[in-house]
Formats: structure tokens, sequence, C-alpha cells
């Protein structure tokens, strides 16, 4: 059976969103999981020692960002995560609530599909918002970005009290054409020493 | 029912001794699904001012949690019972491949004097399962096992970066009885 994609009606389109939501990245430390966000960061970035990338280990994107922000509770850190890698762990929504990171952000790039292996319609793309999962889980500072209208809020809130998430809905579009290391070694030593002096 | 014989030869319990060395080693996160084998563990992590005690939904967030711990230069463990180790799988990729540091202590069901048998599938399979994501096990089975066994592995994780688990088998924490 056809399985029609919301993602048709969502307007904006990730490689000029993404980065205007988030603006100065230097700002974050970030944790980027996955495909999409994964190639978002090394485009915004440029690769950079500020972020740690993740390949592999789909569903881990926001926990490795609740345990950074938990340990540099005085820097603001970003999780961004794409739909897939969030619905592969959505209890995570529900542990960070429950213990909460005033210095975490979750901005979750939702196109409403599994991009990087054919564009199959994820459950996002049939229906389910993670906006109000967040909320429920407890989060108490959400909010969804799905027009260019919507952006100044969501990068308000982005920067704001924490833990937040920030849902942004993206149509279809390719992720940006960057290429970063795959090396997690590298880019483990490459991150702990760029922030703590040593890897 | 407890199978379990009470030891009395240690002054302290083990239990409050296992406390007292993650403290040692400056842990300051404590993520846990609990079981009864934590029990102690977990409710001095929450008492603890200095301590953050992380209930989690299910044992990979923990994996991935203690990831983001250490890229922060923090120290945490993970406190799992054997049946939580098919849930970290796929998600120690990141422990192996980025050879992070990594420590978790699990409680083992499944085995010596298990009485429900849905504990045997899983709890059987998890030396195997955690060794073939790359971990290394140290299995502590006495109380006067379970302390050198945990700072043996403290001592890999923290200061050689080693990824490993304590299995604290069922003649230490006892078996619980379900007939």
């Amino acid at each position: 059976m056809a399985q029609a994609n919301l993602n048709r009606e969502w307007p904006l389109r990730r490689r000029d969103a993404v980065p205007k939501l988030v603006g100065r990245h230097e700002d974050f430390l970030i944790v980027a999981a996955l495909a999409g966000t994964v190639r978002d960061c090394w485009s915004m970035t440029n690769d950079g020692s500020h972020a740690f990338a993740m390949s592999g280990a789909m569903g881990a994107g926001a926990m490795v960002a609740y345990g950074l922000a938990m340990q540099q509770p005085d820097r603001r850190v970003l999780g961004l995560v794409g739909d897939a890698d969030l619905l592969m762990n959505l209890g995570a929504l529900a542990t960070i609530a429950a213990t909460p990171a005033a210095n975490l952000s979750i901005l979750c790039v939702d196109n409403g599909m599994f991009a990087e292996t054919g564009n199959q319609v994820s459950h996002t793309g049939l229906g389910a918002d993670l906006e109000a999962i967040a909320r429920g889980a407890g989060f108490a500072y959400t909010c969804t970005v799905k027009t260019e209208g919507d952006i100044t809020k969501g990068a308000g809130m982005l920067r704001g009290p924490g833990p937040n998430f920030v849902l942004l809905k993206v149509g279809p579009e390719d992720a940006p054409d960057a290429q970063g290391s795959l090396d997690a070694v590298f880019c483990r030593q490459r991150f702990r020493t760029a922030l703590l002096g040593h890897p | 029912m407890n199978t379990q014989p009470q030891l009395s030869t240690a002054s302290r319990p083990w239990q409050e001794e296992l406390y007292d060395l993650l403290k040692e080693f400056g842990v300051t996160h404590v993520a846990y699904v609990p079981d009864g084998g934590h029990r102690v563990l977990i409710d001095r992590a929450i008492a603890d001012p200095d301590m953050h005690a992380i209930p989690l939904t299910t044992e990979q967030e923990g994996v991935a949690m203690m990831a983001g711990i250490h890229l922060g230069g923090g120290r945490g463990v993970l406190l799992m019972q054997s049946s939580g180790s098919g849930n970290c799988i796929n998600m120690l990729s990141l422990i192996s491949g980025g050879r992070f540091p990594f420590l978790t202590l699990v409680t083992m069901r499944g085995e010596f004097g298990e009485g429900n048998p849905w504990q045997f599938p899983m709890g059987q399979a998890t030396p195997a399962v955690l060794g073939a994501m790359g971990l290394h096990c140290i299995r502590a089975d006495t109380a006067a096992d379970i302390i050198p066994a945990a700072r043996a592995a403290a001592n890999q994780a923290y200061y050689a970066g080693g990824a490993i688990a304590v299995l604290m088998g069922q003649r230490l924490i006892g078996a619980k009885r379900f007939w």
C-alpha cells in the first residue's frame, strides 16, 4: 500500500533552516547522530572539534548529548538528532526529563523519512508528533518549527533554559554534501583535547 | 526468599564497600535500570548530594550516556541486570568503535540457582554477548571477590581506557525464589 509522506507539506529545507536555528554554532558543544544530522553538523562546523558526530550506534544522539551536558553544566550542549535516531530511543526523552540538564538543547531535524536508506517514510511522516512526545515525557520547553516565521522562536528556545526540545520539520532535501571524519577514536580524542586540553 | 547465606566475615557489607570504591575512583554519575542486587548502590547514589543518580528506561541509554560523560571529562558507571546486556548490543559499537573507557556492573540472572526460567537465555548469553561487542568481563562470585574485581575493573576502565563489565554472579547476590 502506498504511504503518503506528510513531509510534502513541510516547506522548510534543512540546509537553510538548521544553520539559521543554531546561529553561532561555536556557542555549543554539539553531538550529532546519524547520516543527515551528521552532514548538517559537518557542513555547519566544518567538521569542528567542538562537535562529536556519530555515523553509527543509532539511537545514541540524545543520550550522548545528555551525558555531556550533565558533565559540563557550564557549557551549552546541543544534541542534533534526526527523527529516525530519536524514534529508535524514545525513552531517552523520559530519562532526560526525569533528571533534567538545564544546559541541554535537543534539535530534532524531522524529514519524515529514513533518507539514508532510500527515503522510506518514517513514523513522523505517517503522523507521529515528536514534540508532543517530548512534552508528554516531561520537557517543559518545546516547540515545532514548521515555517520561516517559526525560526526566531526556535532559535530563541535553543538558547533558553533547558532541557528544551525543538522539532524542525523539513521537506525532502538531501543533507549537505559535506564529509568529515568517520574515525570515532580520532573524533573522541579531538573533541576532548579541544574541551579539556588532553585526549 | 534469598538463597544466599549471610556472610558475616566482612566488617561492612560488600555493597557499601562497592559504593565507596566508586567514590574513591571519582565516579560522579550512576545510571541504572534497577535490579535488586544493585539496591544499595542505587539508594546510596540517590542519597549522595555529590552523585548524579540517573534512572534509565533501557540500558542502552546508559551506554550512550557514559560516552557523553567521558567526552565531557567525567566518570560514570552503568548498573544493570544481565537481561539488560542484550539491550546494549548495537549501542556498544560506540564504546568499542570509539575506544571509550566504560565500566558496567552487571548483576547476573539465569544461572546459579535461578528460579525463573525466563531469565535463562539472556543471563546465560551475557558473557558471550558482551564479549562479542568488545567488553572484557571480570566475574565475581563471592563477597571476597567483588571488591578486588571491581577495583581491577575500575583501574582498567578509568586508567587504561578499557571497556569492562563486572559480572556479579548469583552466588554473590543470591537467587530469588519463584516456587
